[in-house]
């Protein structure tokens, strides 16, 4: 990085991804392997395939890292970004018929280390270009959109579909699909209940603050159990329940399952619900407050109209933690028979199959994500305009 | 936290009676385990798994707190501003990914054992200490740095005498997160064949023997609230004698 004397002009994350990217250029692009259990062959990008196809590839690579370097234009180094992700599926794709040409049956061919490195620079360069741009809540929304569009149409094209992780998919397509189902229902269903019991719980540890001493700690308490053991310690109280009251297992209460995930899931979840419910409602400034108890607004209209709108945002940013944190967590579920793409990450342990673990952990690693994303757009848009949520 | 004043010492006693003297809780794990089945974990000593555990959370938290610290010193540098925007990127993103997958995904780069869970402890460690880290750093009062400049400090001593010592509570709070998500992540950890309390529970979910889970559970769940509790302790002391 000797490039002090243009600092002004290089921008100086862009002079580091430049060379972690080429760096990565150099590291093995694809693995070829016999199975889907040996270790594969690596090879780097250059002999995918015959030059005339790889240099498109190779040279988009290049021009994105390229223009990431230009510090003044962040539109022209979002662009480099998005070539140099157009380069990385375009080798994908181009590399993966021809490896597999003539490599016998089972043959599998998977991504590799620089393709994993070069898609985390390019990722970052984006969000790098994005956080200069300083883009409103919609066009980020927008942006979103578009990108999820991208890699549907990529993956439902089929010209991924030789890779394997998405043999592994093709092979389980109808317990992927009820894994994702599950996934969701674990993950937004534990949040519903937990908004359900916290919203009312941090409204009245808002009002008393002996209850905000004594429940606070005690959730926080909950939230430092390793997910593994509250997993587990669920399963005897769950076993329990599912023996004794009359009913409950055939709403589907026992001890292994969904059930005790999904309690373990409204358990973690109702600090970051609660705790930031307490604090929206106290963020609200005592000026309005005052002026709201002028008008002589009862306690229910104060709280309606002046202290959620006001606080909607932090209690937002809560239910954003949760989403993120449930969405992470249900992976568990798998190890107890809860479902989800849990199940493929330790099947996929078990087998040392790696691309059943990626199948279970890719999918995770976007959702959350996206939550995350999407969350933080909804957090900004009710900032923005506090009326259009009252 | 007067409850705190018994509490404490008694589930500290528990946790000690259950980690060095576990057949003293077989009457209380009995019915929990399948018929004719053992009762008490015993193809390992608890307490080597314990420290086993402990080991590598501890290892990869110091690491982390060292690299994390060392990083968020440099971007509050005027030298490494311009990465600062992009740090705060990386933290938020890597965030995002579930501290499992970053575990199961360690194992394609770096196969079974002790090796992936580290490198995934450590990584994951690295962020909230990182944020807390730069939040501390970049949000001390100016009226101070002022004065340290004023009385003639240079950069080294402004770092060392005025910054990290301000800097310390927050940072510390990072690092309580970073150890609590560790001592989780670690006892997942067994499910890639790392020595760690996790096994135990594993075990009891592969042989349906209840009273496995809970003593692991158990276990697993005493340490990280007594760690996390002795860590907010630690964390009220400097802020009483820092006067923050």
């Amino acid at each position: 990085m000797n490039a002090k004397g243009s600092a002004g002009a290089l921008s100086a994350p862009g002079i580091l991804f430049a060379v972690l990217g080429l760096a990565a250029m150099l590291a093995p692009f694809m693995t070829l392997a016999a199975n889907r259990i040996v270790a594969g062959d690596a090879i780097v990008a250059w002999r995918l395939a015959e030059p005339g196809v790889t240099l498109p590839g190779l040279l988009s690579l290049a021009a994105g890292l390229a223009l990431g370097l230009l510090a003044a234009w962040p539109r022209i180094r979002m662009a480099g970004a998005a070539l140099g992700l157009a380069g990385l599926f375009w080798l994908l794709m181009a590399g993966t018929p021809h490896l597999l040409a003539g490599a016998g049956e089972y043959a599998r061919v998977s991504p590799a280390a620089g393709f994993w490195c070069l898609l985390a620079v390019f990722i970052l360069l984006m969000s790098d270009a994005l956080g200069n741009l300083a883009p409103g809540p919609l066009a980020r929304a927008a942006l979103l959109i578009a990108a999820l569009a991208a890699l549907t149409l990529v993956l439902w094209s089929g010209a991924l579909s030789d890779l394997s992780i998405m043999q592994e998919y093709a092979g389980r397509k109808p317990a992927f699909i009820d894994a994702f189902v599950r996934h969701l229902g674990l993950a937004f269903g534990s949040l519903a209940i937990a908004g359900v019991i916290g919203f009312p719980l941090g409204i009245l540890c808002h009002r008393r603050a002996q209850l905000r001493g004594a429940i606070l700690p005690v959730l926080s308490f909950l939230q430092t159990i390793p997910s593994l053991a509250m997993f587990g310690l669920m399963i005897p109280i769950l076993g329990w329940v599912g023996q004794t009251v009359p009913g409950a297992q055939s709403i589907g209460i026992a001890g292994i399952g969904f059930a005790p995930a999904f309690l373990a899931l409204v358990f973690y979840s109702l600090l970051p619900v609660v705790g930031n419910t307490v604090a929206g409602l106290a963020a609200a400034p005592p000026v309005a407050i005052e002026a709201a108890r002028g008008m002589g607004m009862t306690q229910r209209q104060r709280l309606l109209r002046v202290e959620l709108p006001l606080g909607l945002p932090v209690i937002l940013t809560g239910v954003r933690i949760v989403l993120v944190q449930n969405i992470g967590l249900a992976v568990i579920a798998g190890l107890i028979g809860g479902g989800g793409f849990g199940t493929f990450v330790f099947q996929g342990l078990n087998q040392t199959a790696t691309d059943l673990i990626l199948l279970g952990a890719l999918p995770t690693v976007m959702l959350a994500l996206v939550a995350a994303i999407a969350m933080d757009i909804l957090v900004d848009l009710v900032r923005t305009t506090p009326e259009a949520t009252a | 936290m007067r409850i705190g004043t018994f509490l404490r010492p008694a589930l500290t006693l528990l946790l000690l009676a259950l980690v060095l003297r576990p057949v003293w809780f077989t009457p209380f794990f009995a019915p929990f385990a399948p018929a004719g089945g053992p009762v008490i974990y015993e193809r390992a000593s608890l307490l080597s798994l314990s420290i086993s555990h402990l080991g590598l959370v501890a290892a990869a938290s110091a690491a982390a707190t060292l690299v994390a610290v060392t990083l968020a010193i440099l971007v509050t540098r005027p030298a490494g501003a311009a990465f600062l925007p992009l740090s705060r990127t990386i933290t938020n993103m890597g965030q995002t990914f579930p501290p499992v997958a970053v575990l199961a995904l360690a194992v394609p780069a770096l196969g079974f054992g002790a090796g992936p869970t580290l490198v995934a402890l450590f990584l994951y460690g690295l962020l909230p200490i990182f944020e807390n880290a730069i939040v501390a750093l970049s949000t001390l009062p100016p009226a101070t740095m002022e004065a340290a400049r004023g009385i003639g400090l240079n950069r080294w001593q402004q770092l060392l005498r005025v910054e990290l010592p301000l800097a310390l509570p927050v940072t510390l709070t990072g690092i309580r997160l970073s150890v609590v998500i560790a001592l989780g992540t670690a006892t997942l950890g067994s499910t890639v064949a790392a020595r760690t309390l996790g096994e135990v529970i594993i075990a009891g979910l592969l042989t349906n023997n209840t009273a496995f889970v809970l003593q692991g559970g158990l276990i697993v769940g005493l340490f990280a609230v007594l760690i996390y509790d002795a860590l907010v302790q630690l964390e009220a002391r400097l802020v009483r004698r820092t006067g923050g």
